[in-house]
């Protein structure tokens, strides 16, 4: 146990295509969750950003974006990159702040405007980025890898296109409950099954779609948090940002091969199921005492392979927990409750932080319709291209 | 466009990744510079050929018409083409790269043989971008 910190705050800025800049969405999601914790921003000591590319400017910026936009008032600033994982390395970082006393209260901002269509590399010609070689030399664009994923899980443990279907089902009756998210109506199994097939066995409706958004925390120590008469917040218990262990024999986007076990034996555990055991490790909670979970659903099938690298079933039987109901919002432990990026979309640097902003509304009570009865531990699941972790446990 | 990747026609042709004299590991892509295994003190890097034949891991298709710096005639029609992820034994890798051109998933099973093939990425009036292709066993077209 590495100690707590509270969250006196979360807001978020609208999912969908709105056409405007990151920042716009980024001081709308800051300052609504600024205004839930009853802060101003003068009284932020540390601000820390979830980077994107900021337009017509050859880098990633954030933090001091954020803070410019709200008004230059000489806090502490960081900016992080990390993919997908870019939120949950945000949040690291407040954490780590405060619980070295750097700061008693931090705010964690990240927002995107992302591209329509497929996400693609930055221009030029880098055959040294891997992530460039997999478009230039095989095509191979996200949906792609996801294809590859729920044809194997089809291929060994029986999966079928409707349990994938089954899985846009739950989380788009869930997001059409959310106010936040971009897509707020109900999908049936025969929309998509109608759908058109984006790279087979996936169809359109299995696939997330790229997403304007912003999210942000506000997080404190706990002594910050009881000074402000916060006596019970929601408390972050464990920030998982592990990175794979060699052999990684998964193939991970954006590779175009895996790590090779001709000389050393892989992990028992792969590295999607290593980010969580390292956040349930730090929290010393177990799936069992799990109320909900959010999990990174880029496609339908990659949700069933999460519940089995969060240890919710056995390998293999992800389809079966579906099945069962076990996920479900009335189920055993309800998965996506936010209705899950299949309602929402990615907008990178935000996503992983949104996931906390949904715990935090669960664990507080105030989900409304979308509520966990009893919600006391929630866990957020993510991975970020390049091989960046991301896992948060947050209890009340 | 990628150096070094591949060589050889016909029957000779073959991936090329490395193999590092301190500890065996086998890269692919080639990695030129150092070991990534953890636990080696590090070794020389020396270029191999690897297994021709290997076994269908998993497949799927781009029904899409991928974005740059995929080059593609966007006067034509898209023609869907179809990847392969397959697993080679001798090396306990998987590599992924696109099939022959007509084999689409319909042809493909998990667990079935496909060997490397030389073929052509994309091809304009001056140049020709050749590649690594998956073409199941039996097949000769
Ligand atoms: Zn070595």
């Amino acid at each position: 146990m590495t100690g707590e910190v509270a969250v006196l705050g979360a807001g978020m800025h609208p999912w969908g295509k709105w056409g405007r800049g990151f920042v716009e969405y980024g001081v709308a999601a800051a300052r609504a969750a600024l205004a839930d914790a009853g802060l101003e921003w003068r009284e932020i000591g540390s601000i820390v950003g979830a980077d994107t590319v900021r337009g017509g400017y050859p880098g990633y910026v954030a933090g001091a974006t954020f803070a410019r936009a709200l008004g230059w008032q000489g806090a502490r600033v960081t900016s992080v990159y990390a993919a997908c994982a870019s939120g949950a390395q945000a949040v690291a970082t407040a954490r780590a702040q405060i619980l070295a006393g750097l700061a008693d209260v931090v705010l964690v901002v990240g927002a995107d405007a992302a591209p329509k269509g497929f996400f693609r590399p930055a221009g030029g010609d880098r055959p040294d980025d891997p992530d460039w070689l997999r478009f230039r030399a095989l095509g191979a664009t996200n949906p792609t890898y996801f294809g590859l994923y729920a044809r194997r899980r089809m291929a060994v443990h029986g999966d079928t296109a409707e349990d994938f279907a089954q899985v846009k089902v739950k989380n788009s009756a869930m997001g059409a409950l959310n106010p936040y998210a971009r897509y707020r109506k109900r999908v049936t199994a025969e929309e998509v099954a109608a759908s058109a097939v984006v790279a087979d066995p996936l169809r359109l409706l299995d696939i997330c779609a790229t997403s304007d958004g912003g999210a942000a925390l506000v997080l404190s120590s706990m002594e910050f948090a009881r000074g402000r008469g916060v006596a019970e917040p929601v408390r972050i218990r464990a920030v998982s940002t592990v990175t794979p262990t060699y052999p990684n024999t998964v193939l991970d986007l954006p590779d175009i091969a895996t790590d090779s076990a001709a000389a050393v034996e892989p992990a028992a555990e792969t590295f999607r199921a290593s980010i969580a055991h390292a956040a349930y490790e730090e929290a010393g909670v177990g799936p069992d005492d799990l109320s909900l979970a959010e999990v990174y659903d880029l496609s339908t099938a990659l949700e069933l392979q999460w519940y089995e690298d969060l240890g919710l079933c056995g390998e293999g039987e992800g389809a079966k927990l579906l099945r069962e109901g076990a996920t479900a919002p009335d189920g055993r432990i309800p998965v996506n409750m936010s209705g899950g990026l299949a309602s929402f979309g990615e907008a990178v640097p935000a996503q992983a932080i949104a996931q906390v902003c949904e715990l935090t509304r669960q664990l507080r009570g105030e989900a409304g319709e979308r509520q966990v009865e009893h919600a006391r531990v929630g866990i957020t699941a993510n991975q970020g291209l390049f091989g960046h972790g991301s896992a948060v446990i947050a209890v009340r | 466009m990628v150096a070094g990747w591949f060589a050889g026609e016909g029957d000779d042709f073959t991936l090329l990744g490395t193999r590092c004299s301190g500890c065996a590991s086998v890269f692919f892509p080639r990695e030129d510079s150092h070991c990534r295994n953890p636990g080696c003190g590090g070794g020389d890097l020396a270029e191999i050929p690897l297994s021709r034949r290997g076994r269908v891991w998993s497949y799927t298709d781009s029904r899409y018409r991928p974005p740059s710096p995929y080059v593609s005639d966007p006067e034509l029609p898209w023609e869907p083409y179809t990847l392969i992820a397959v697993e080679l034994a001798a090396e306990r890798i998987v590599v992924l790269g696109q099939a022959i051109p007509g084999v689409t998933v319909a042809d493909l099973t998990v667990g079935a043989e496909v060997e490397v093939v030389p073929g052509v990425l994309h091809e304009d009036g001056e140049t020709v971008w050749t590649t690594w292709q998956w073409r199941p066993t039996g097949v000769t077209a």
